[in-house]
Parts: C-alpha cells; sequence; structure tokens
C-alpha cells in the first residue's frame, strides 16, 4: 500500500474540493437530485480518468491506485461538504470493500479495474430490516438463483454490478449479479435525502455467482458493514462544517436590532456548540479511520464514529436552519439539503442506538 | 554560513535525554527527604522548566522539550514537582519567568521547583468571577511598600502556601483593565487570613483569602504599575490549555464502562446511556489528544478540549450515579465531613461524590458560557458583544461587592 504524508493529503484535500467546487455548485445539486439516476456520467468518468478516486483505494494490481482509508476519509469528507450528487458512496464504500473482503480471484481482476476506470457503478444490496429476505437456491448447472427482495439499495437502479448478501445453501454468502440480469427488477424510491437514490429491488429468480469462499459471507458483510459506517461518518463531518461555516458567514451578516446577530450571545453560544459537535465528530472519525480496516480495536472505533458523528451532523445542520431563521426554512436555501442528508445518514447502515447496542455486543463479547 | 545566536543554541532532544541520565546517576535519590535534594539538582541541571534561562531553573529551550525530561523522569518513577505544586510550577513560575526580575526570579524559582515554598494565586475575587479585571482588592502606597486590603476567594492551596501572586487595583479611576497591578504576597504576613470554603461536597477544595492592610515592598511587585492584565492573561491562557489534559487522572468514561462490564447490565435502556456517555467521554478524549500528542484531525483551541472534557465528565457521572438506582440516594458517611482544604480527584469517592465533584468541572478554570464566548470571538470571528464597561473608569461601572455571597454564607 502506498503511504502519503501530510503534504500529499492537503494536496489531495485540495484538489478534491477543487472538483467539487467546480463540478457540484448548488445548482448542479438541485438539479442532479430532480433526475431519476441523481449523477452525471460525465463527471464520473472525468473523476476516475482525471482523479483517481474511485480506484484510490483498490491495490494497483487491480487498476487502481492503492491507497488506503486515510485516503478515502479525505474524498468523503469533501463529497459530504459539498453533496456531491454521484453513486461514489455505493461503489467505493459498500462495493469495493465486498469485493477486496473475498478471495474471488476471477471476480476482483473482472469488476476492480472496471471501476476503478468510471465504467462501472457498484453497490452492495444490504439488508435494511427484517422483511428483507433474500434466499440463492442452487440451479441444475452449478449456478445459483436468488429470490426475494431488498428494500434500501443505494443507487440499485443504476448499479452495473450488485452484492447481495443472502442465505446460500453453504450458509451466508455475498453473491453477485449483473444491473440487467433476468429476474431482477428495481424501483426507484422517493428519498428524504434526494441526493442519495434508493432503490427498491425484487429478485425472481435471477442468476448469481456467489463471491469465494462461498457461506463465508457474515465475516465479508461485517466488514463491509463497518467500513460503510465509517465513510458515513466522515461524510457527516464534511457535511457539518459546510453548515458551520454557512451559519457563522450568516451570522456575521446578517443585521437585526441595529446589529449583527452573531453578536448576540444566544447565536453565538449555539455557533460555538456547532463548532463543539464539528470538532469532537472529526476526532472520532479520524480515530476510526486510522484503525480501518483490520485494527482490532476498529470495530469499537467504528460503531463510536458512527453513532456519535451521526446525531453531531443532525444537531449542527438542525441548527443552521435556526441561526438562519426565516429563510434557513425556504426550499431555496441549501440548509434543508444538508439537514436531509444528515437526518437520512443517520439512519443509513445502523441508526445511533444500534450502533452503542452493538458497541456493548463486542464489549461484552471481549470481556 | 553564520553560526546560531547563542542564547537560540542547546542540547538537542538526544542531549537532553544524556542530560536527564545524568541527572539520575549523580542527583541525590528522588526518594530522600521528600525529594527535595533530587529537584535541587534537576533545578541546577536546567531541567526544571527547559524554556527558563540558563541559571534559572531552564536551558533556554523551546517548552515542548520539556516532554522529553517530563517523560524520562516519569519512566524513572520521579514523582513530578507539578503535583506538589500546581500552582507554583505551571502558573506562577512562567510569570516570573516572563514578568519578574532577576532579583526575584533568584528569590522565587528554585524553592517553588523544590516544593520547599508552595505558592497560590490570589486572583477571584467575590465580587469578580467570571470578570476578573474587575477585582476591587487594593493596594495603596506606604512609605515606599504597599498596603493590600481586600478579599480573594478560590484560592487552592492557600492554607499552605508560602507565597502567593496577587493582582490587586492600584488605581480606582483608570479604566477596569488599566488600573491592576502584581504583587508576590507572604501568606505569613500579618494581616492574611485563611479560611477554608466549605464545597457542596462537604470538602474544602479552596479557601477564601483576606487581607487587611497586608504589608508588601515594592520590590515584590512583578511587571509595571498599572501592567497587571497582562500578567493575568498569560496566567489564564496557561490554566486553560492544562484543563482537559488528562494527566494520571482515570477517565471516567472508560471507568463507566469498566463498571457496566463488571455489573453485567441487561437493562438494554441503561446500557444505551451508558454507551452514550462512553462515546462522548472518548470524542471529548481524543479531541484532547489532537492537541496534547499530535492525534488525527489537527491541534484545536483549548477552549474546544475545556468544554467538551468538562461537559463529557458531568454527562458521564450523572449516568453513573442514575445507574446505582436507590442506593445512589446514600452518601458515604465521610462525606459531608469538613476536612482540611484538599484537592478532591473527580474519580474519587463513591458516585454521589464523583457526581457533585464534577458540577464545579464547568465552574472553574472559565465558566462554560464565558468559553463559548471565547470560541465565538477567536475560532469563529463573530462580532463581539457591545460592552457597557470600557471607555470609563473603574469606578464609574456598576458592580456588586459580594453582598449576594455575604448573605448566603452568613456574615
Amino acid at each position: 500500500m502506498h503511504e502519503a504524508g501530510p503534504a500529499e493529503h492537503e494536496l489531495l484535500r485540495q484538489s478534491v474540493r477543487d472538483f467539487a467546487t467546480n463540478t457540484s455548485p448548488e445548482a448542479e445539486v438541485r438539479r442532479l437530485m430532480a433526475t431519476p439516476h441523481g449523477f452525471d456520467r460525465e463527471v464520473w468518468s472525468v473523476m476516475a480518468s482525471q482523479l483517481g478516486l474511485q480506484g484510490m483505494a483498490i491495490p494497483e494490481r487491480y487498476g487502481g491506485a492503492g491507497f488506503g482509508w486515510t485516503e478515502l476519509a479525505i474524498v468523503f469528507e469533501e463529497f459530504g461538504r459539498a453533496l456531491l450528487c454521484a453513486p461514489y458512496f455505493a461503489t467505493v464504500a459498500l462495493a469495493v470493500p465486498a469485493l477486496l473482503a473475498s478471495d474471488d480471484e476471477d471476480r476482483k481482476q473482472r469488476h476492480l479495474p472496471a471501476i476503478a476506470s468510471g465504467e462501472l457503478v457498484a453497490t452492495v444490496a444490504w439488508r435494511a430490516n427484517a422483511a428483507d429476505e433474500v434466499t440463492a437456491r442452487g440451479t441444475s448447472g452449478d449456478g445459483y438463483e436468488l429470490h426475494g427482495r431488498r428494500s434500501h439499495v443505494i443507487d440499485g437502479c443504476i448499479a452495473g454490478l450488485l452484492l447481495v448478501p443472502a442465505l446460500g445453501p453453504e450458509g451466508p454468502g455475498i453473491f453477485a449479479v449483473e444491473g440487467g440480469a433476468p429476474g431482477l427488477s428495481h424501483e426507484t424510491r422517493p428519498t428524504l435525502d434526494e441526493t442519495r437514490k434508493q432503490a427498491e429491488i425484487v429478485f425472481d429468480g435471477c442468476p448469481a455467482r456467489p463471491l469465494e469462499p462461498a457461506g463465508d459471507g457474515a465475516a465479508m458483510l461485517a466488514r463491509v458493514e463497518r467500513l460503510a459506517a465509517v465513510a458515513l461518518a466522515c461524510e457527516q463531518v464534511g457535511g457539518a462544517q459546510h453548515c458551520l461555516d454557512d451559519a457563522v458567514d450568516y451570522a456575521r451578516d446578517r443585521m437585526q436590532f441595529g446589529r449583527p446577530i452573531g453578536s448576540f450571545q444566544a447565536v453565538r453560544h449555539r455557533c460555538a456548540d456547532m463548532l463543539l459537535d464539528v470538532e469532537s465528530a472529526r476526532s472520532m472519525a479520524a480515530r476510526a479511520v486510522e484503525l480501518a480496516p483490520d485494527d482490532p480495536q476498529f470495530g469499537t472505533a467504528a460503531h463510536m464514529a458512527k453513532a456519535y458523528c451521526s446525531e453531531a451532523f443532525v444537531r449542527v445542520a438542525a441548527a443552521n436552519i435556526q441561526v438562519h431563521g426565516g429563510i434557513g426554512i425556504t426550499w431555496d436555501h441549501s440548509a434543508h439539503l444538508y439537514l436531509k442528508r444528515a437526518k437520512s445518514s443517520q439512519l443509513l447502515f445502523g441508526n445511533p442506538q444500534q450502533h452503542r447496542a452493538a458497541l456493548a455486543a463486542l464489549v461484552r463479547s471481549a470481556a | 554560513m553564520s553560526a546560531a545566536p547563542t542564547t537560540m543554541t542547546g542540547p538537542a532532544p538526544s542531549a537532553l535525554a544524556a542530560r536527564v541520565e545524568r541527572l539520575l546517576a549523580e542527583a541525590p535519590s528522588p526518594g530522600v527527604d521528600g525529594g527535595i535534594p533530587f529537584r535541587a539538582a534537576q533545578f541546577e541541571a536546567g531541567l526544571a522548566w527547559v524554556s527558563f534561562p540558563v541559571g534559572h531553573g531552564g536551558l533556554g529551550l523551546p517548552p515542548g522539550h520539556q516532554l522529553v525530561v517530563d517523560r524520562l523522569l516519569r519512566d524513572a518513577g520521579v514523582e513530578p514537582a507539578n503535583l506538589r505544586n500546581p500552582i507554583g510550577y505551571g502558573n506562577v513560575a512562567p510569570v516570573l519567568a516572563a514578568y519578574g526580575t532577576d532579583e526575584q526570579r533568584r528569590r522565587y524559582l528554585r524553592a517553588c521547583f523544590t516544593t520547599e515554598d508552595i505558592w497560590c494565586q490570589l486572583m477571584s475575587e467575590p465580587g469578580a468571577g467570571s470578570d476578573v479585571a474587575g477585582i476591587a482588592t487594593t493596594a495603596r502606597r506606604d512609605g515606599t511598600g504597599w498596603l493590600l486590603r481586600g478579599q480573594k476567594v478560590w484560592t487552592s492551596l492557600a492554607h499552605v502556601a508560602r507565597w502567593g501572586l496577587a493582582v490587586v487595583r492600584t488605581d480606582q479611576e483608570k479604566p477596569k483593565h488599566a488600573g491592576l497591578t502584581c504583587f508576590v504576597v507572604d501568606m505569613h504576613a500579618p494581616g492574611v487570613e485563611v479560611r477554608p470554603l466549605r464545597m457542596l461536597n462537604g470538602k474544602a477544595d479552596f479557601n477564601e483569602v483576606f487581607l487587611d492592610d497586608v504589608p508588601v515592598a515594592d520590590d515584590n511587585r512583578v511587571g509595571e504599575v498599572g501592567g497587571g492584565w497582562q500578567v493575568v492573561r498569560s496566567n489564564l491562557d496557561g490554566e486553560r490549555a492544562a484543563f482537559g489534559a488528562e494527566g494520571d487522572e482515570p477517565d471516567p468514561g472508560e471507568d463507566l464502562l469498566a463498571w457496566w462490564a463488571r455489573a453485567c447490565v441487561d437493562d438494554p435502556v441503561l446500557t444505551d446511556r451508558v454507551m452514550a456517555a462512553v462515546i462522548r467521554s472518548r470524542a471529548a478524549r481524543l479531541t484532547a489528544e489532537r492537541t496534547q500528542r499530535g492525534a488525527a484531525g489537527g491541534a484545536v483551541h483549548p477552549a474546544i478540549v475545556k468544554l467538551l472534557s468538562s461537559e463529557a465528565k458531568q454527562h458521564t457521572l450523572e449516568v453513573a450515579l442514575d445507574a446505582q438506582g436507590v442506593a445512589g440516594t446514600l452518601y458515604a458517611p465521610d462525606g459531608y465531613a469538613l476536612e482540611q482544604p484538599v484537592r478532591v480527584g473527580i474519580m474519587q469517592g463513591d458516585p454521589a461524590a464523583r457526581y457533585l465533584r464534577v458540577q464545579a468541572l464547568t465552574i472553574e478554570g472559565g465558566t462554560s458560557a464565558v468559553l463559548r464566548n471565547v470560541l465565538a470571538d477567536a475560532v469563529l470571528g463573530l462580532p463581539r458583544e457591545p460592552r457597557f464597561d470600557t471607555g470609563i473608569g473603574w469606578r464609574e461601572i456598576p458592580r456588586n461587592a459580594g453582598e449576594y455571597e455575604r448573605k448566603v454564607r452568613g456574615r
């Protein structure tokens, strides 16, 4: 794996921020969130060909840049700050770790270079609730077919590759399904956060191949879910930082009672609280990133980060609306976009209460 | 090639380590005579405060180099001087190094470091809490010296202190910040009375100090007449930076987690509350480590560390007490027995004792309300609130002189 130093990280942050500023101004976020697929394929290609962001943490032998989570964290934070509309989270935080967690050399060779080059959008059709049952049955040949449904698949309508955790004859596994496979049907769901698309997907005997080792899906999935939680935590830090900056700018400018509202202690203290949330969330996300993906303490840090950063971002995004007052509750102001992202990412991939329960279970099992 | 100025040269960290090793090899054992001879040798070796000038306990090095010394000595099992004389070591000595005369440094620094002389600082007053610059204790000229008159409060260690660093008002007509001057006060001088101040937990962490025309010689003035505010400011900054530094104090979050694991809690609601407190506590600690140890994320303003840490501890100790259920209504039999003034660690005693102790954390060293204003100014750059105490003489500023406090305390 490549080791980059603080100077390279600052360069990366600046180039990702420039890219997001140029390709994802608010007007573009609003245009894309109103489209069914919610992303611009051309921007997605440029993201791969010019910056190599999709392949950032893909090993070089599979066409990536061979960096790790420290570098990915910077990208997630900056994209979260800009609310950049693209299937980056689904592809890079879900599908890539699932492929890398498997021993399936054939699948890795086939999909990872296509992801790194920007040709392939991929996702994991995760199990979002108890009704989300999918089973894999063996077919007459040596193949499998999937039956069941998944109700909250991130970018499920546009993914060329779906990785589906399902119960197979050998036990829990992760199964690869092509986006246009027969027996697969998907429907875009209306979402609270319009910048992140979800699909309901029905598998009706759709052909699938297990990622090796077959029947060992539980460990792979646990790893994927923790990394997804940390990617969201990084996005949340970036989004929260945007909300803080936005609130402070407004509080400096907005005059009432003959003075800027930012000179009233009630507003100053609200902004100071936002700062405390942003900085403490940054500490938690950074710690989890530092331990990702293999440190024995990573699970603990990941659960803590997702539980903490989710709540911090929701508080900060809601406070930003309150600092803005009347303009903050209009459609035309961007504050609601961040609140919706905050609330939605709080509830996706384990809400804070579930992560605290998972943390408790980890502590208990270690005791 | 130009030679570095001689004042800037000094041993590199490796040479510093060698110096520490030589001290450990040659000095009297730290176990002898309460460690005083050892600390005297440490002072002579310039390893007391390495950033101080040579001959005054230092080597003229950057302050960060002290960490190298402290770590090596801790590894060798030497008790740090700042445990016995925290105010002297951490607050007063840097002030004397920056603002004192050579004569004052010679007179005080050595015994301060050896802990032969314990120090306190006489700053807050009943009428000047967050607003330290509003103090009303006066010093008036008396021949060649001064007479100090007034009351100080929240004075840690005053009951054992040999010396106190006082800030007092030498000019009541000037604006509040301009009329202040600092003095070293002999705590054994006539007119000094120290009384323990009993706190809500029944203990006396602090003292109040009454000054009844206490004589102070002019050569015990620190800094210029009217230059006291500058001295106080540098002192407060040091105090705030020290808060949230964990030192050897156990982390209440880790302690609560260990209790939860031992107690086999199966109530999911309590478990959720415990985990939330543990996580918040961890967030505070990781944020402190960004500044103290260069942990990931970059350094933060000390007020961020202090706010997160104090508020997380209150949250954590509240959960810890609630978790006791009805047993939490008891407070150990010696709970309300007044003892000699003693610094009570926040993890000392039963959950009720800890719960009571942490209430002070968001008041001492800068209240949470004041620190949020500090962040609004210093980090966020928000416009300041209009003030009503600037541009006029101190005497004209509306204030109270501690009437409420006197009524509450029955005098």
